[in-house]
């Protein structure tokens, strides 16, 4: 499996990876592959508070569409912009990294924790991978 | 109860992901939706249809009883034409949407999958009376469908008979490897194309030589996408039992003149009915997408109709949809509003269809 383990996975498919207080999120090669091609996402703006299991955007293929929930509490601090469109120099969103490279260019937010907010409860690699099999893939 | 697999499904099984539809396990897709639906629209795709149920009907009444189920006309057809019609309902609700095809010495008909078994029951029930022999020949043969521009040079010398000669929809029996086979000039794309009938052990060996010549295999993600663009009706989206052909436009596909047939009063009724629903294309602004039950509202927010499809369509490279609203709102350039999970996405109705392919 591909999933990296050095980070953590929630049940709906995000993974997150924890750098101080900040938390890079972004959804799994799985979730990509089940979603197919993504050809839309949107994402709350930066200063936007969380609380764990909250939608914090929304991702669309030709398929189908699927919300995007943050795993934490905590404040979206960033987003990855070139995802989405910028209004003011008119360049339109690139969704390739997301679908190419969903553990690393195809970040989505970076989230500050609240204070005594942690990963602990969020899966591992392993426990992770033991889901998707459970659920027959 | 296990899904039915077409003989094709060990190849599928190891390039693509399978989705149960219509009781099939089938390819959703390979590499990708929006790379085969591109490939169709410059290239040439090709597609396993074998779940589509096929039936054959022989006898001298065979004619009078697809007159009695079909809206479209039947005795008008020339030997090796196709046809595209409804069967409905006494009360005009559609029970599928199909195509017929006449033969010197009989004819055939192409039934969607998850209809199959349904209306083979609704013709053993009207065949009373009549001389006519059904048999489903759906488990017999193998129908992969070849789709896109390149579609006539890549069929061209595979068959006995030049087949690159046949107008579109007309269909030819002739033989494929010393096996006899069936092609028509027929699709579910918007694009030029045939599709093929072969007996099962040369399945494999036919979508093989589709793909050594350049053909790329498509799954059902990009059919739905391209039939989308295409604005052909879906059954079971656009089409069901508790829609009219009226409603649905397509009463070019419905003679009221031709005879007695089953829906006919219903639908001579619906013609004059201006009232009620009828299907419509949206084109949405931006990339997000409507999807199957959101509700249509014009613009003052008052409830209109309901999305039957949408999707972001790869080649157009816009989100499209079809609905229905009422005949007052179905006017080319009214602008109309999509309520999507909580959010409202400005549309515009336009001309269906979509996309089409230049001559």
């Amino acid at each position: 499996m591909s999933n990296p383990s050095d980070l953590r996975y929630a049940t709906s498919h995000e993974w997150a990876k924890l750098d101080g207080d900040i938390v890079t999120l972004g959804i799994t090669k799985f979730a990509i592959e089940q979603l197919t091609e993504p050809t839309y996402l949107e994402l709350k703006p930066v200063g936007t508070a969380l609380t764990k299991g909250q939608p914090l955007g929304i991702i669309e293929s030709v398929k189908s569409t699927s919300d995007i929930y943050s795993p934490v509490d905590g404040t979206i601090v960033e987003r990855n912009e070139l995802l989405l469109d910028d209004k003011a120099t008119k360049r339109k969103a690139d969704l390739t990294p997301v679908n190419d490279d969903p553990f690393g260019k195809g970040w989505m937010v970076k989230i500050k924790l609240a204070p005594g907010a942690t990963l602990d409860h969020l899966l591992t690699a392993e426990q992770y991978e033991a889901q998707l099999a459970s659920e027959g893939h | 109860m296990a899904n039915l697999r077409t003989p094709l499904y060990q190849w599928h099984y190891h390039k693509a992901r399978m989705v149960p539809f219509g009781g099939w396990d089938m390819p959703v897709q390979y590499t990708g939706i929006a790379p085969e639906h591109k490939a169709v629209r410059s290239a040439a795709g090709l597609f396993d249809i074998s779940h589509m149920a096929r039936f054959s009907f022989g006898g001298p009444d065979a004619l009078a009883l697809l007159e009695k189920v079909f809206t479209n006309s039947v005795a008008t057809m020339k030997d090796m034409q196709v046809r595209y019609g409804l069967v409905c309902k006494d009360d005009g609700g559609i029970l599928d949407d199909i195509l017929v095809y006449r033969w010197p010495y009989g004819f055939a008909a192409v039934i969607n999958a998850s209809n199959r078994e349904k209306i083979l029951k609704w013709l053993e029930t009207h065949r009373a009376g009549l001389n006519v022999q059904i048999q489903d020949q759906t488990f017999d043969t193998t129908m992969i469908a070849i789709q896109g521009p390149k579609a006539v040079e890549l069929v061209a010398g595979m068959f006995v008979d030049d087949v690159t000669k046949l107008k579109y929809y007309f269909a030819m029996p002739t033989r494929y490897k010393e096996k006899g086979c069936v092609v028509s000039r027929t699709g579910y794309t918007g694009e030029d194309g045939f599709e093929v009938m072969v007996p099962n052990v040369m399945g494999v060996t036919l979508w093989e030589e589709f793909i050594a010549k350049g053909a790329v295999p498509c799954g059902l993600g990009a059919r739905d996408t391209l039939r989308l663009e295409a604005a052909m009706p879906l059954y079971g989206h656009e089409l069901n039992e508790t829609i009219n052909p009226i409603e649905a436009r397509l009463s070019w596909a419905v003679k009221l003149d031709k005879g007695e047939f089953i829906g006919r009063a219903a639908l001579q009724k619906a013609t004059l009915d201006k009232t009620q629903p009828v299907r419509i294309g949206l084109e949405i602004d931006g990339k997000r997408a409507a999807r199957e039950g959101s509700a249509i509202l014009a613009s003052d927010n008052t409830p209109a109709g309901t999305v039957t499809s949408g999707s972001f369509c790869p080649w157009t490279d816009k989100s499209l949809a079809m609905g229905y609203v009422s005949p007052q709102l179905a006017t080319v350039g009214t602008k109309l509003l999509i309520d999507v999970r909580g959010s409202t996405l400005d549309a515009t109705v336009v001309e269906l269809p979509f996309y089409k392919r230049k001559k």
